[in-house]
């Protein structure tokens, strides 16, 4: 018996195009060990949080994301808004759930998307897609963009709905009700999806419970857990839908939870439209915020999103702490790889539908003094300084470069 | 494994035969942006009265707004920079400034993407003309 044989998968773009990297103990074709190492995406977003104005801090949180914006700036705001002490109007509360709920249906178009490309079903990607954009198109024409929507304000959102959008969102819902129907159809009954899905990622209850995985990986090990009816936020108090859960625990489960869950966003949606308030769709919040900090949950395409805030009466934050989906269900990642075939990797790791630089927020160092003797602190300066030494050392000089690129 | 439903298959097949491609072939044939999407800005010289709130709220720092005396503005925006949020539209209290749908902005040169509004002519050199 020979020693297992480590292999690093990534960072450069292992299985969906953002960098992660993977290491990964091999006997054989079986992975015994998985580690993830994260942190390759850091922007320092947090940190550039509190250098700008609350305003500004809005349209900067949106960019953590590509495809659930929407979820973290309502996180940023409804915490804003709550150590404002705020009352949303209702028009606004309805208007921030009608767009949550697109965006969940086009993230998880997407995602049934991406996962029929790792399975090498290249046909329900272009079916998928095409059919995402029918709801890009309605939030183009809601918000203004197709991503990155900007509809959010601090105290409400920043553009109203007219009859005749309430109308092409009605008529959309029922088109994109119908594909739906079919990818349905389709997970019940295509061999080659249901035998590739089955009895990969295989996650317990128990095991979902231990790790604190959240969103549709959690739901479909059978534990009903979603902020939208645990800690109702926007709407969704007065508004009627099901948890949708599935005991298959595997990826085949979390399949059938999202292609549930897209039907009762269609739901949730024609709820919305119907009884939209009418009202103002904005108050007005002072540019300074009073001292206080705030915990806001959402429920993102992906799962619980977590923001918190501290204010200090000034007009900008003195702390912002983002926690993504993904950081939360990272470490059921390397759970459900070990002990499985390598083959299965691109699969289990998009079955998270995973946001890796939405997920790189901070960096802890731990034991910085203690018994890693390599392992020291420093600031910033320095750290650019010994970046210049060491690539002179390299033979590589940059001062021409610096000089050419200069304003 | 069973084959479900051939026949539909097949008819799926054959449609796809002669179904149009859901692709349009962009830069040949013009595309329409979506009514009420945001594209490039729009300054209202005569409206604006130099409170600089767009410049404060600005994410990014893409629009400076400078005196050119007389109480008269003229607008930089770096295209570059603009994230087309809409927020400066929005801090605007003389709406001066407006969105337009105009989204075809790349350029070669990074010159170019710095656009600049002029302010206005001065009033007193129109009375004389």
């Amino acid at each position: 018996m020979h020693d297992n044989m480590e292999i690093p998968v990534g960072p450069q773009h292992p299985a969906l195009k953002e960098p992660a990297s993977f290491r990964l103990s091999l006997s054989g074709e079986k992975i015994m060990q998985a580690s993830v190492r994260l942190g390759y995406n850091h922007r320092g977003i947090e940190k550039a949080c509190e250098e700008r104005t609350y305003i500004q801090d809005l349209y900067l949180i949106e960019r953590i994301c590509g495809i659930c914006s929407h979820a973290h700036s309502t996180a940023f705001a409804q915490a804003v808004e709550e150590i404002a002490g705020v009352n949303l109007p209702k028009r606004a509360a309805y208007i921030r759930t009608l767009v949550g709920e697109l965006e969940r249906i086009h993230s998880h178009l997407l995602w049934l998307g991406v996962a029929g490309h790792e399975i090498g079903f290249d046909t329900l990607l272009m079916y998928t897609w095409a059919d995402r954009e029918i709801v890009m198109d309605i939030l183009a024409n809601v918000t203004g963009n197709r991503v990155n929507y900007g509809i959010n304000s601090l105290g409400g959102v920043r553009r109203d709905i007219s009859p005749e959008q309430v109308r092409q969102i009605a008529k959309a819902m029922d088109a994109l009700e119908e594909r739906t129907k079919y990818y349905i159809e389709l997970a019940s009954v295509e061999t080659t999806l249901i035998n590739r899905l089955s009895g990969v990622g295989v996650m317990s209850k128990k095991d979902v419970l231990r790790l604190g995985t959240v969103g549709p990986t959690a739901r479909a090990s059978g534990v009903a857990r979603d902020v939208r009816k645990d800690d109702p936020y926007a709407a969704y108090a007065e508004i009627n839908f099901n948890v949708v859960t599935d005991n298959h625990n595997d990826i085949y489960g979390r399949t059938i939870v999202r292609l549930g869950e897209l039907m009762e966003s269609f739901n949730i949606i024609r709820q919305v439209i119907k009884n939209l308030p009418d009202g103002p769709i904005a108050v007005k919040v002072a540019r300074k915020i009073p001292s206080g900090e705030a915990v806001s949950r959402y429920e993102a395409p992906r799962g619980e999103d977590l923001h918190y805030v501290k204010a200090n009466g000034t007009e900008s934050p003195e702390r912002v702490k983002v926690r993504a989906p993904t950081l939360a269900n990272i470490q059921s990642v390397a759970f459900m790889l070990e002990d499985r075939y390598l083959a299965d990797m691109p699969i289990v790791v998009a079955a998270i539908d995973p946001c890796f630089s939405c997920t790189d927020r901070s960096i802890a160092i731990k034991d910085a003094e203690g018994k890693g003797k390599k392992k020291k602190i420093v600031d910033w300066e320095s750290l650019r300084l010994h970046g210049i030494e060491w690539y002179s050392k390299q033979g590589i000089d940059f001062t021409a470069l610096n000089k050419r690129f200069k304003r | 494994m069973k084959m479900t439903r051939p026949g539909k298959m097949i008819s799926m097949v054959l449609g796809s035969l002669f179904k149009k491609p859901l692709t349009t072939k962009y830069p040949y044939v013009k595309s329409k942006p979506i009514e009420g999407s945001r594209g490039k800005l729009k300054f209202y010289p005569e409206k604006c009265i130099g409170c600089k709130l767009c410049m404060k709220d600005c994410p990014t720092k893409a629009i400076t707004i400078r005196d050119t005396g007389d109480k008269r503005f003229e607008a930089e925006i770096d295209l570059g920079k603009c994230i087309y949020c809409g927020q400066c539209v929005d801090s605007c209290l003389k709406k001066a400034l407006a969105i337009t749908d105009e989204f075809e902005l790349a350029e070669l040169d990074p010159k170019k993407l710095r656009v600049i509004f002029h302010a206005k002519p001065k009033e007193d050199t129109k009375e004389q003309t």
